[in-house]
């Protein structure tokens, strides 16, 4: 995530290696304890309406958005952390304020929130996520998906304590 | 003959991107952002066959004239494709005018953009730069190139209403047609005058 240019294949790369990286270090510890923190991607930002609430779902539903919190460094999964998400949808911009909503992760510091279908907008199917409650440093991630057809689109969140 | 396959070609890509799924799920103000792109890039296969006295039926002169036009259509087209996205995304536009977009396409977009406004620039200023025409010509040709080669990646890369084989199809003709005219009218050779279409 720590690339400039961020592509499919570019993220399908670093989707790999997070998932490599996740496995090494169930199967090795020790490199699971110089976690580095993820880096807002480029553009992550973009349309974010602060302090969208927390919802069952956003609009009708149809899609998931998923993905794991974990505290950079040792890598333990944060629970009860809000992640707010939104995109372009079949209901609405990325600008509308139904669009946007909040989740909390759970005790192994896991979100999911349905959402209804991501449509491409401004050329790429892709979604917005943001952890931005002061505890940690903000990350703003902006995933993109491998097909405009997929129901569901994960990102993952390492916090850097502030 | 030559018309009604230009006309098609220009009206297809029209047609198909107006069945696109993705406009139920757009405002008018995008939509329109996303009409003007392909209608500029329709618009970019008659400035080559224009330059070049390649479209039957029409006078030097009246190619000419034609090519000014179409070229003042372009900009236009290509002002309401930026304004009206703006207005539907605001950070997403300034993203790509600052070239620090996450989408390379944008980036492809933006340097099109500029060579057409400056190509259109000196053509505007022609006479009053007095420049010699030979000169003239390179310079107008080579902005010509970068728009073609930067409008046809960055319609490749998106992936929005257009439909792609009609795309893909577009595209190629641009390119192709762009090169052909280029070639024929030696722009880059030292002995070019006596082709000019002037």
């Amino acid at each position: 995530m720590t690339t400039d240019r961020i592509t499919r294949r570019t993220l399908l790369a670093t989707g790999g290696a997070v998932a490599a990286a996740g496995l090494s270090g169930l199967v090795v510890p020790a490199r699971a304890a110089g976690l580095a923190p993820t880096r807002s991607m480029r553009g992550g930002s973009n349309n974010y309406r602060p302090d969208a609430p927390i919802v069952e779902r956003i609009g009708g539903g149809g899609f998931w958005m998923s993905g794991t919190v974990r505290r950079a460094g040792d890598g333990a999964p944060l629970a009860g952390q809000r992640i707010q998400i939104w995109a372009h949808t079949t209901e609405g911009h990325e600008r509308d304020w139904h669009s946007h909503g909040a989740t909390l992760t759970d005790a192994n510091g896991v979100f999911r929130l349905e959402m209804p279908q991501i449509v491409p907008a401004f050329g790429q199917p892709h979604g917005h996520l943001a952890y931005d409650s002061g505890e940690f440093e903000t990350v703003f991630l902006r995933p993109i998906m491998g097909s405009s057809k997929d129901k569901s689109l994960e990102a993952h969140f390492v916090l850097q304590p502030v | 003959m030559i018309w009604a396959v230009l006309v098609a070609v220009i009206a297809v890509p029209i047609a198909a991107a107006a069945a696109s799924p993705l406009l139920a799920w757009r405002s008018p103000v995008y939509i329109a952002a996303g009409f003007a792109g392909v209608i500029a890039m329709a618009m970019l296969l008659l400035q080559p066959l224009a330059a070049g006295g390649l479209l039957p039926g029409l006078s030097a002169y009246r190619a000419r004239r034609l090519h000014r036009f179409v070229g003042g259509a372009l900009v236009s087209a290509v002002v309401i494709h930026v304004a009206a996205l703006w207005v539907t995304s605001p950070p997403d536009v300034i993203d790509v005018l600052l070239f620090r977009s996450p989408t390379p396409f944008s980036v492809w977009g933006a340097i099109a953009m500029w060579a057409l406004f400056a190509a259109a620039l000196v053509a505007a200023l022609r006479t009053r730069l007095s420049w010699r025409p030979r000169i003239w010509r390179r310079v107008h040709t080579s902005l010509a190139l970068i728009v073609v080669v930067g409008s046809v990646v960055h319609a490749l890369l998106i992936e929005g209403t257009m439909e792609t084989v009609s795309k893909v199809a577009l595209c190629a003709l641009v390119v192709g047609a762009t090169v052909k005219v280029i070639v024929d009218l030696k722009v880059w050779s030292a002995a070019a005058r006596r082709d000019m279409k002037r």
